[in-house]
């Protein structure tokens, strides 16, 4: 198929072809794919407003085609480009009739090298396969919720969604275990992604607790817990000048060197010391200590972290090489110097003059960092680019349903 | 074991390292066919093993430990003590035997050991090297040393999740490692589809930071474009109302949500509730947007009367999205967990039987399996050193001898 853009020859996915027709959540899939160097194709309603901020960030780097896939022309058009790809990923909900063309099995008729990708919010089996599920559902049925919010309130979700990013990320991933398959010989098959197993994976840990000793990890609140015998409770966020600081008392030898780093550092700045003048971090043991022991260490850190801002915290404890962290927000990360330094972020012209800044690819390969190639946004013949990419005639193009008309329903 | 083909039954990976970035990618290609060696020494063995609960009986000790078993399944576990001339040879012929070379150490510290990427591709040049850790190999900051669960503040995680007036909350455990082990994996794979075709390896340099950024991405880009600041909101959203978790008669929380109006009517009728159908507050979403107190009130009166499954499967009939908040102790009873079995129990000889979980996605004609516990420290010496770099018994008693295999 010549002429088919398929990216920097040396990117390590040059020459795959994706075509991701997924809703929110498969777009982090096409995403990776497309940083990873695959021809990722988005195809989108003529017509549907592209400029929400989840849909910027997450389609980027990927070609845009309006197609009509309601339409019966648009399908088939669909159906012709999923005969010459690699990689398809889609989000149709389980069961639904209007999806029926979508079936794997039909699909792998069409293309038997064809790797399918299904991200649904349960799984494509089992008698809940067509239930409904937004973000909240989802992080609650993976078990995010149950671990997250204060223990007296109610269990919580990130205010910014994630459970389609971990269904993304796990779509990338099962994708490209099918591609290994099949160059090293095999044929194409269907990766079913389940957003709330996926979810499951962000626990870490927690469930081994239950499983090898029937004890079920809650919800974490503010605060560490379970680290001393007398049950004492740890700060873990500290106000500060303009925000909050993560910092723990923790024992070991990374936390023994960042407490006596810690207590330099508040001698340096002539504060009191209080109890901390003498104490032996050597010898201490937050596993033996009491309650009254911690909030007797941790008053004056209180009046230290009020004393600073969150960017001198940072420097700070990055030059005497501490454990800890700022509570970023969005700004705090777009001034990270070290971001900068990677050069992370990445500007993109718009067709109107305009320009995105982007997070660039998620790896750094042989020290560089792959460019974003595609704004994703419409671009006079764009579409029409890609359709003849796939031999699609002149006259073909004409009749296809790349643009909205009044008589489009 | 498993009898099915299994994806990447070719492909040889060899990890240094420990804890959960570095380890957790071995075990997914570890769970499609990899075969997967975790090295360690018995002086420093992986972090996991000992310094984080939970062990056999409560017990701590090097081969009990849940927490390390709960991401090295399906991987071999060889020792070598790398201090030794003798070791760091044998680890340059494990390394040569593979495919991938995954990493977690601090920048610089394979280097100094005389492994660095140029080093070891000198011989095996289609070799693929992931390295992970906090920051990235280059940068101001990137030899900070940092946990993964304080870096999710860093990231932006930890300061989105709590009430609008309230501290931000705590993420369990070291979040934003899997979603690095996740990218990380994906960057493997694409460097190995890369070798396939050009016969080149890569050196893969992944911040665990720059990987959380991209679960911000969305989050990240309105503030570059107009300045918004997301911030904390409890679980309430910006179109959805009622959007919330309630708790109900058997203990249990449901979460819930009404994208339109028709769907808080199908919720109002399947509540049988005229609190909510009838007062003019509700009718409209952003009205219900402006009065979520009083609309949560309402939901709560309702839903302390019913149980939290049973409310689930009616308000998903009606076309409304709800789902139990699943705890840690419910997901092992999950029908659709259950259905893709998700867990797969197998026998460890000191941990005895434990529950491994299975990647989220999974493969139609080479399916992924756990094809064995976790492994003891340096348990599989034998089969890696003899089997696998075909060392002969008398070589194997020699490295032995200079305890190189310690």
């Amino acid at each position: 198929m010549g002429g088919m853009q398929s990216g920097l020859p040396d990117s390590l996915l040059s020459g795959c072809k994706v075509l991701d027709l997924s809703g929110r959540l498969g777009w982090l899939a096409g995403r990776m794919l497309a940083d990873l160097g695959a021809d990722v194709i988005k195809i989108e309603a003529p017509g549907a407003a592209l400029d929400d901020a989840e849909w910027r960030a997450l389609n980027v780097n990927k070609r845009l085609l309006r197609l009509d896939q309601a339409n019966r022309a648009g399908r088939q058009a669909i159906e012709r480009m999923i005969g010459a790809v690699d990689i398809l990923i889609e989000t149709a909900r389980p069961g639904d009739p209007t999806d029926a063309w979508l079936e794997p099995e039909r699909l792998s008729r069409l293309n038997p090298d064809l790797i399918h990708v299904s991200v649904t919010p349960f799984g494509r089996s089992g008698a809940r396969a067509g239930w409904r599920g937004s973000d909240l559902e989802i992080m609650a049925a993976g078990g995010a919720m149950a671990l997250a919010g204060d223990p007296d309130g109610a269990p919580l979700r990130i205010s910014v969604p994630q459970a389609a990013s971990w269904a993304g990320a796990h779509a990338a991933t099962g994708a490209l275990v099918a591609l290994s398959h099949r160059t090293a010989g095999g044929a194409g098959q269907h990766v079913d992604v389940s957003a709330q197993a996926s979810v499951v994976v962000a626990l870490a840990h927690a469930p081994t607790f239950f499983d090898i000793l029937s004890e079920a990890p809650s919800r974490a609140g503010s605060h560490i817990t379970g680290r001393s015998v007398h049950g004492a409770v740890y700060r873990a966020f500290w106000p500060c000048k303009d925000g909050y600081i993560n910092f723990v008392i923790y024992g070991g030898p990374a936390g023994r060197r960042t407490n006596k780093a810690l207590v330099a550092w508040m001698r340096e700045k002539g504060l009191d010391l209080g109890p901390l003048a003498d104490l032996d971090w050597d010898t201490f043991d937050p596993k033996l200590a009491t309650q009254e022991d911690v909030d007797r260490i941790e008053a004056p850190l209180l009046d230290f972290f009020r004393s600073i801002t969150k960017s001198e915290f940072l420097e700070g404890a990055c030059a005497r090489e501490m454990l800890g962290y700022p509570v970023s927000t969005v700004a705090d990360i777009a001034a990270d110097p070290q971001l900068d330094a990677r050069e992370f972020w990445q500007d993109l012209a718009t067709p109107d003059g305009a320009s995105e800044r982007h997070c660039g690819p998620f790896y750094i390969a042989d020290t560089l960092r792959p460019e974003l190639r595609n704004p994703a946004v419409d671009d006079a013949g764009s579409s029409a680019s890609i359709l003849r990419d796939f031999g699609f005639s002149s006259e073909e193009i004409a009749a296809l349903p790349t643009k909205r008309t009044e008589a489009a329903a | 074991m498993n009898a099915a083909p299994q994806a990447l039954a070719d492909i040889k990976v060899v990890e240094f390292g420990g804890y959960a970035a570095g380890s957790h990618a071995g075990k997914i290609l570890a769970n499609f066919g990899a075969t997967v060696v975790h090295l360690e020494s018995h002086g420093r063995p992986d972090g996991f093993r000992l310094e984080y609960p939970p062990f056999k009986d409560g017990v701590a000790g090097v081969n009990r430990g849940g927490c390390f078993a709960f991401f090295n399944d399906s991987k071999y576990g060889a020792t070598l003590d790398l201090k030794k001339p003798e070791g760091l040879e044998l680890a340059r012929r494990l390394i040569d035997w593979a495919d991938v070379v995954i990493e977690n150490m601090r920048p610089g510290v394979m280097a100094r050991i005389g492994l660095s990427y140029e080093a070891i591709s000198k011989t095996n040049p289609g070799l693929i090297m992931l390295s992970t850790c906090n920051m990235g190999q280059t940068g101001p900051r990137a030899h900070t040393p940092g946990f993964g669960s304080q870096l999710s503040s860093l990231a932006g995680f930890c300061g989105t999740i709590g009430e609008a007036d309230g501290p931000p909350m705590l993420l369990y455990g070291p979040y934003i490692d899997f979603i690095a082990s996740l990218m990380g994996c994906s960057a493997v794979l694409a460097a190995l589809d890369h070798k396939r075709s050009t016969g080149k390896g890569r050196w893969i340099d992944l911040s665990q930071y720059e990987c959380g950024l991209h679960f911000m991405a969305g989050a990240l880009f309105a503030y570059h474009r107009d300045g918004t600041i997301a911030e904390r909101n409890g679980n309430r959203d910006s179109v959805a109302a009622p959007h919330g978790a309630y708790p109900c008669r058997d203990g249990r929380w449901l979460a819930l949500s009404c994208w339109s109006d028709d769907e808080f009517a199908a919720l109002a009728d399947s509540l049988d509730c005229r609190t909510l159908a009838d007062d003019s507050r509700f009718l409209r979403i952003e009205s219900r947007r402006n009065n979520t107190q009083a609309l949560d009130e309402a939901l709560t009166a309702s839903l302390r009367k019913r149980d939290a499954e049973t409310i689930a499967k009616t308000l998903q009939h009606a076309g409304v999205c709800a789902y139990p908040v699943n705890t840690v102790a419910d997901l092992f009873n999950d029908p659709q967990l259950l259905e893709r079995r998700s867990w797969r129990r197998r026998k460890h000889p000191e941990i005895g039987e434990q529950a491994y979980l299975m990647p989220g996605f999974d493969l139609s004609t080479t399916p992924g399996d756990v094809t064995h516990a976790a492994p003891c420290l340096g348990g599989d010496n034998d089969t890696v050193f003899k089997h696998f770099l075909g060392l002969s018994e008398e070589e194997f008693d020699a490295y032995a001898g200079k305890n190189a295999l310690s």
